[in-house]
């Protein structure tokens, strides 16, 4: 049989040498596994490219597949927004809070909402019963939402808020506040998280049941694909499957196929995919293992074009691009020894900078213990800027592009990727899965692994399995949320019920409802509501009312 | 032999963040504990109503919202007012120190917090639940 050349003769000299290694050398006691559990090998080569193409696997950056970066300059033309993400007690508390990070160079807004919020309660209702204000800002009414961005020109910055379920409501509130401010809707920059697959996944903030969420989806990016133009209508989360115990690889096929399943639910509501595509963007985890998430950033770029192009027919580039936001990973970090914890933060920051992010929020050294102090997250902010200032690491686009093992670990991650999309769609696409409760299984089974590791010591946490601190005591200032933010929230409430016009209230929310249980889109009532001071609790009740409410069988394993 | 002990595993509040409690439940499974798993989104009533209803020896709430000032002390009234209270009340989650103390100190029986050891927490339920049993 003929030489197959280089590749063949490299083979056998890597042969010998693993032979050596394996005669001569001691291997630590250790696991010698990614974050996610995945094997690797000890060195990598050329070998590990054989099939490789530079021009169809990587390409230049600002050029399809975009494996190396979604524009031509990178970093030399604009650095990544920072952008931290914040909000907690009253919109006061948050305009404040927010304030202070624009003057200390933030350059993008990223809101919290309390879990009153997010799950479409007003803050006097039963079950807000001592959370308002507490993980995130509460917001009732256009009131709050005035407040909230009072003094900020909505059309100086770009706003990402995050809200799933009611975010219809919230993109309404904003586009009011644009109207208040002079600011028409086409000028408003921002993005709305909107990506209810991933909750029926992973974070179950849910409210309705899938199928007219996903119609509540649909009708946003309708709405902002003609009036809201500069707005990106899902971010497409992988961050909270991540969270949840997902290993990075599941984490990459789920957000993807959720992804997918957007465009094809926009397709089938008869849209031309070029109309919201480019509006679509993407939103991802960085947890510890520096090189695997590289690679995962890498390879989400590539298939994300492939598919876009391929499959779907998307004829315009900029609905091949993938653009992310990166955050952090919350789940990495420790109550043990805090401060370490701003090290590890800082590694994670830099795979997200190395894998071409968009934007990036750097989590807190004490938020596995309660909300960011003022003093953590300007150290979290801090970081970013000596990543982006002082590391060189901007000047040069992926420049980890052509590692063997970068390389070798982005077609792996391609490869399972694929894997799994077929699984998905032998159960019947992403939601016959999510009735069956596959992802919630292979997410379960995922933490329940990683958790083993780390109790049975293969997996090392420093501070927490291995060297710790037995005397540890944590002198880090606290914030803490009290009553006060419920008790002001209901008298602004009460204000507002006052002085609104009801009849206009009333009619708009019957107007809403008409809608809700016919075809019309939902969006144009939704900013009628929100005009004439109707809140969130009277919006989202209406449409509990038409659509119900989701549940999910109570299974642990 | 000693009759298996049952443990429900809750989720108070609007929070959805069901990693801890999944990873809990399975690891007082594996423990040999019968554990029930109410599911997320439950009210401090739909817990109790369970607790009393599946008979259980120990009830651990999963919280990282904040909340827990609320949820501990309102499960521990209705427990009382089902004349229950002879169950366990343990927790984990994002509890700071001095509220972990508060909670204890209106009979809470212990709380764990964030990287603690699921073996830990099953070896505390046996001894916690044989004392209870006498």
């Amino acid at each position: 049989m003929a030489e197959k050349g280089k590749g063949s003769k490299l083979a056998h000299a890597k042969k010998d040498w693993e032979e050596k290694v394996a005669s001569s050398s001691r291997q630590r006691d250790a696991l010698f596994t990614s974050v996610s559990g995945e094997k690797v090998d000890l060195l990598y080569t050329p070998e590990d490219l054989e099939e490789h193409d530079y021009e169809r696997d990587l390409g230049f950056p600002g050029e399809y597949p975009y494996t190396r970066g979604v524009r031509a300059n990178m970093y030399r033309g604009r650095l990544w927004t920072m952008r931290q993400f914040s909000g907690f007690g009253t919109p006061e508390d948050s305009n404040a809070r927010n304030k202070f990070l624009l003057a200390h160079g933030q350059t993008g807004l990223s809101v919290a909402f309390d879990l009153p919020t997010i799950m479409g309660y007003d803050s006097d209702h039963e079950r807000a019963e001592g959370e308002v204000g507490v993980c995130g800002v509460a917001i009732d009414s256009l009131r709050d939402m005035e407040t909230l961005f009072d003094g900020i020109p909505l059309d100086k910055v770009s706003t990402s808020m995050t809200i799933n379920a009611p975010a219809a409501v919230l993109l309404a509130m904003y586009i009011c506040v644009g109207e208040k401010q002079g600011v028409p809707s086409e000028k408003l920059r921002g993005t709305i998280q909107n990506d209810l697959l991933k909750e029926y996944i992973a974070q179950k903030s849910w409210i309705f049941p899938p199928k007219p969420s996903m119609r509540i989806i649909t009708d946003i990016m309708e709405y902002c694909a003609e009036h809201v133009p500069q707005w990106n209508t899902i971010s497409i989360s992988g961050y909270h499957i991540r969270e949840a115990g997902s290993t990075a690889l599941q984490e990459l096929a789920f957000t993807l196929a959720d992804g997918f399943a957007y465009v094809e639910a926009g397709i089938e509501a008869g849209m031309d995919v070029d109309t919201f595509a480019p509006r679509l963007s993407h939103f991802f985890n960085a947890h510890m293992d520096f090189f695997e998430e590289i690679a995962k950033f890498r390879a989400a770029r590539r298939i994300w074009a492939t598919d876009m192009k391929e499959k779907y027919g998307a004829k315009d580039p900029r609905s091949w691009l993938l653009r992310f936001h990166t955050q952090t990973a919350g789940c990495s970090l420790t109550a043990q020894q805090p401060y370490n914890n701003i090290v590890r933060t800082a590694l994670e920051a830099l795979s997200g900078v190395l894998g071409g992010t968009q934007s990036l929020h750097t989590n807190s050294m004490d938020e596995t213990l309660a909300l960011p102090s003022e003093e953590a997250v300007h150290v979290a902010l801090r970081t970013q800027q000596v990543i982006a200032y002082e590391s060189g690491v901007p000047n040069v686009i992926d420049p980890l592009g052509g590692s063997y093992y970068i390389e070798a670990l982005t077609d792996k991650m391609e490869k399972g990727c694929r894997d799994y999309f077929a699984q998905i769609d032998k159960l019947g696409g992403v939601i016959p899965a999510i009735e069956k409760g596959f992802f919630q299984r292979e997410i379960a089974r995922a933490a329940f692994q990683y958790q083993r590791e780390i109790e049975e010591k293969r997996r090392v946490i420093v501070g927490v399995n291995d060297f710790v601190d037995e005397e540890e005591k944590v002198k880090i200032d606290l914030l803490k949320i009290g009553p006060e933010a419920a008790e002001r929230q209901k008298r602004v409430l009460k204000d507002v019920r006052a002085e609104r016009d009801d009849e206009a209230v009333q009619k708009a929310l019957a107007g809403l409802k008409a809608a809700a249980e016919g075809t019309d889109n939902l969006m144009p009532h939704f900013v009628e509501c929100c005009r004439v001071y109707a809140t969130e609790g009277e919006m989202i009740g209406t449409l509990r009312d038409v659509f119900g409410e989701y549940r999910e069988p109570p299974i642990y394993w | 032999m000693a009759e298996r002990i049952r443990v429900l595993v809750a989720k108070p509040g609007l929070d959805g963040h069901d990693r801890g409690a999944k990873v809990v439940a399975s690891a007082l499974r594996d423990a040999g504990m019968e554990v029930i798993y109410t599911g997320l989104h439950q009210t401090p009533e739909m817990i109790v109503n369970a607790a009393v209803q599946e008979d259980v020896d120990v009830v651990a709430l999963s919280i990282l919202s904040g909340a827990h000032m609320t949820m501990f002390p309102r499960v521990l009234e209705l427990l009382k007012e089902a004349g229950a209270d002879d169950v366990v009340v343990t927790g984990v989650g994002i509890i700071p120190e001095e509220d972990m103390s508060e909670l204890v100190g209106i009979g809470v029986d212990r709380l764990f917090g964030p990287g603690s050891d699921t073996r830990e927490i099953a070896s505390y339920i046996e001894e916690a639940v044989t004392a209870k049993r006498g």
